[in-house]
């Protein structure tokens, strides 16, 4: 395989479960709703779908199943904060906190075992094409599904009328509300989609990137993926766009850090956070541009009047 | 049906209530886990609630895992106060062993025997400068790129954890050490004085309730600290008030970043005796719980710091006594603190029976 074409490969592949979470994310900021809980969402669901995986030996089950464990935690987190009003920060650290120990606790004796050997996906007649075959079909069809995932959810927002209904439940749900639209399960709605996308995200980690448990497997991804919606300035096609970047750096280190370069290896596993940092830095210089981009009612309880 | 009704004044008793009844919730739910698990509940509580407590050099253990605790939860609760989100309190608490490990390193490598005080101090002191160089890092971010600091301050824990094991596994890695990813011992002339025979304890434990103290005096008797909380409470107000933004992100950090520094010192000049790959567990996330369940005051932060030692130790224990995985202790903690905000909204509101039928009549 041409050298370019694996790393364009690579970067998909490993961009991926970014893209997932950050759209996921994405959408349920939109509802106005910021769930820092995504680390802990991934995990929890990572081990779900490996679990299951390594049980039934269905890719089909285990991504199931990752998607319903990340909608459960994220449902909890959902009812406590629109209709206990709790802290969004501290509901969604909480969360993640819990999902990291709680995924380490039931993973105990999943660790050090191994998936079933599985064929290569590959999509029929387009992968035999030179250069754009390796880099671009032969992916696991949960890369396909991220990237129509985005076109869906783009098209979604912006020329559907339900996707409209989510931005003004995010940018100023009283309106909503006095129009009558069920301001708080909107909310939740939107959560558990949230949830269920970083479920699928991290069965991407635990099933096709790694593919293996250990405790805190997905290393970060989740903030990384909360970083990218800023990045991303809430719009899915640049969340897309974002995850593949990171996925880039991610893979730039480990092809560096296999070629031997003279850097410590721990100084390039240190990249894709440094970079996380930077590109925030660099994005959010201009206030005045978060503030315009950013969901209006993003992070604010709601209460709707008696 | 029940409603929940937004309370005139958000009710005192409850603030305080709130927290025993989360711990005595979560109790419930862990008994309900142990049989899950087909383990005696009672025999699961104990281990938790009971043996920690038990004898003189199980209390040393709580109170010597307790000062990391309380000392991060204590520069926590000031950043909450101040609207200020530093959650990456755990890489400040590695710093804060880099910076302690260096001063105690170069010591001991230049064969310099200080008096023990001085040598501590300076450990000491090294310590809080890596943790707040490490927080500084943070507020500048946020203060000249407006960077969210809650992401800045995670990812930098990460970024953090790479130095020490590149530290550990490069410069500082001890050429007695059989290839062991760790440095060499620090001379007794630089490690904190014990406070008990026979025990881990050290003086830290004293320094942490000094520190209890004039954060006290600090939050509640200063200028200073009363900007700060105006700040966190209504930000229009303190704008209005001429109380400086940029000052609460910049002393809110700062303070922050040198107590998790000054615990990260602690470890590694007390219990430790060197910089190793695994100098925490997981305090600096640990003290955010602590610091909720102290009701982000000094005092309560005392209490919730032995109390989520004790869950630490438990946790330890539960998988020596009951073959249980130590991550246990992790579940519960997240669990306490979910259950904790959950039982918070009762402070700002009451529960309403309210019937499901419209009245009939204005009469």
């Amino acid at each position: 395989m041409n050298e370019t074409a694996l790393l364009v490969n690579t970067a998909l592949a490993s961009g991926t479960t970014l893209a997932l979470a950050a759209l996921g994310l994405l959408i349920n900021e939109r509802a106005g709703v910021l769930n820092l809980g995504a680390e802990g969402m991934m995990l929890v669901a990572a081990v779900a779908g490996f679990a299951v995986a390594l049980g039934t030996g269905s890719d089909l089950l285990a991504f199931g199943s990752a998607a319903l464990a990340g909608a459960a935690l994220a449902c909890v987190f959902g009812v406590l904060v629109i209709w206990l009003n709790t802290n969004q920060y501290a509901t969604g650290l909480a969360i993640s906190l819990f999902g990291y120990g709680f995924s380490a606790f039931v993973g105990v004796g999943l660790v050090g075992k191994s998936l079933s050997e599985r064929v290569p996906f590959q999509v029929p007649w387009l992968a035999d094409l030179p250069f754009v075959g390796p880099a671009l079909f032969r992916h696991h069809p949960m890369v396909y599904v991220s990237m129509l995932l985005a076109v869906a959810l783009a098209w979604w927002l912006y020329r559907s009328r339900s996707g409209l209904l989510l931005r003004a439940v995010g940018e100023n749900p009283e309106p909503a509300h006095a129009l009558g639209y069920p301001v708080r399960w909107i909310r939740l709605a939107a959560v558990a989609f949230g949830g269920a996308l970083c479920g699928l995200a991290g069965a991407y980690v635990s099933l096709v990137t790694a593919p293996l448990w250990v405790e805190g497997l997905t290393a970060g991804r989740g903030w990384i993926a909360l970083a990218l919606t800023v990045f991303a300035t809430w719009r899915p096609m640049r969340a897309l766009l974002g995850a593949y970047l990171f996925g880039g750096i991610t893979v730039l280190q480990l092809n560096l850090q296999a070629q031997g370069v003279q850097i410590a290896s721990h100084f390039l596993t240190m990249l894709p956070y440094l970079a996380t940092i930077v590109v925030l830095a660099l994005i959010s210089r201009n206030a005045a541009f978060i503030r315009i981009n950013m969901p209006a009612s993003l992070g604010k309880p709601f209460h709707p009047g008696t | 049906m029940l409603k929940l009704e937004a309370r005139a004044e958000p009710s005192r008793a409850m603030a305080w209530a709130s927290p025993v009844i989360a711990l005595a919730l979560t109790a419930l739910l862990a008994a309900a886990l142990f049989a899950a698990l087909g383990k005696d509940p009672l025999r699961g509580l104990e281990v938790f609630l009971v043996e920690p407590l038990n004898g003189r050099r199980a209390l040393s253990e709580v109170l010597l895992k307790a000062t990391p605790l309380i000392l991060i939860a204590l520069g926590l609760a000031l950043c909450y106060r101040a609207n200020v989100w530093n959650i990456g309190a755990e890489g400040q608490f590695l710093l804060g062993c880099v910076g302690g490990g260096a001063v105690a390193l170069w010591l001991t490598q230049q064969g310099i025997v200080l008096p023990r005080l001085a040598g501590s101090t300076l450990v000491l002191v090294g310590g809080m400068l890596g943790g707040m160089l490490w927080a500084a890092v943070v507020a500048l971010l946020r203060d000249r790129f407006n960077a969210n600091e809650i992401l800045v301050s995670l990812m930098l824990v990460y970024v953090a954890q790479q130095l020490v094991n590149w530290l550990v596994f490069g410069p500082w890695k001890d050429p007695q050490g059989f290839n062991m990813p760790q440095s060499r011992m620090f001379d007794a002339s630089v490690l904190l004085p014990p406070l008990l025979e026979r025990t881990r304890l050290h003086v830290g434990v004293l320094v942490a309730l000094a520190a209890v103290v004039a954060m006290t005096l600090f939050m509640f008797r200063t200028y200073r600290g009363f900007a700060l909380q105006v700040g966190g409470l209504a930000p229009m107000a303190a704008r209005y008030a001429g109380f400086s933004a940029r000052g609460a992100i910049w002393t809110g950090l700062l303070v922050s970043g040198a107590m998790a520094g000054l615990a990260g010192a602690m470890e590694v000049a007390g219990p430790v005796r060197q910089v190793t790959p695994y100098l925490s567990m997981g305090y600096g996330f640990t003290a955010i719980i602590v610091c909720f369940v102290g009701r982000l005051h000094p005092v309560g932060v005392v209490l919730a710091g032995i109390l989520l030692s004790m869950l630490l130790i438990g946790g330890e224990l539960a998988q020596s006594r009951l073959g249980l995985p130590s991550a246990l202790s992790s579940v519960l903690q997240g669990l306490l603190l979910l259950v904790l905000l959950a039982c918070d909204t009762l402070i700002n509101y009451r529960i309403r029976r309210v019937s499901r039928q419209a009245p009939r009549s204005a009469a």
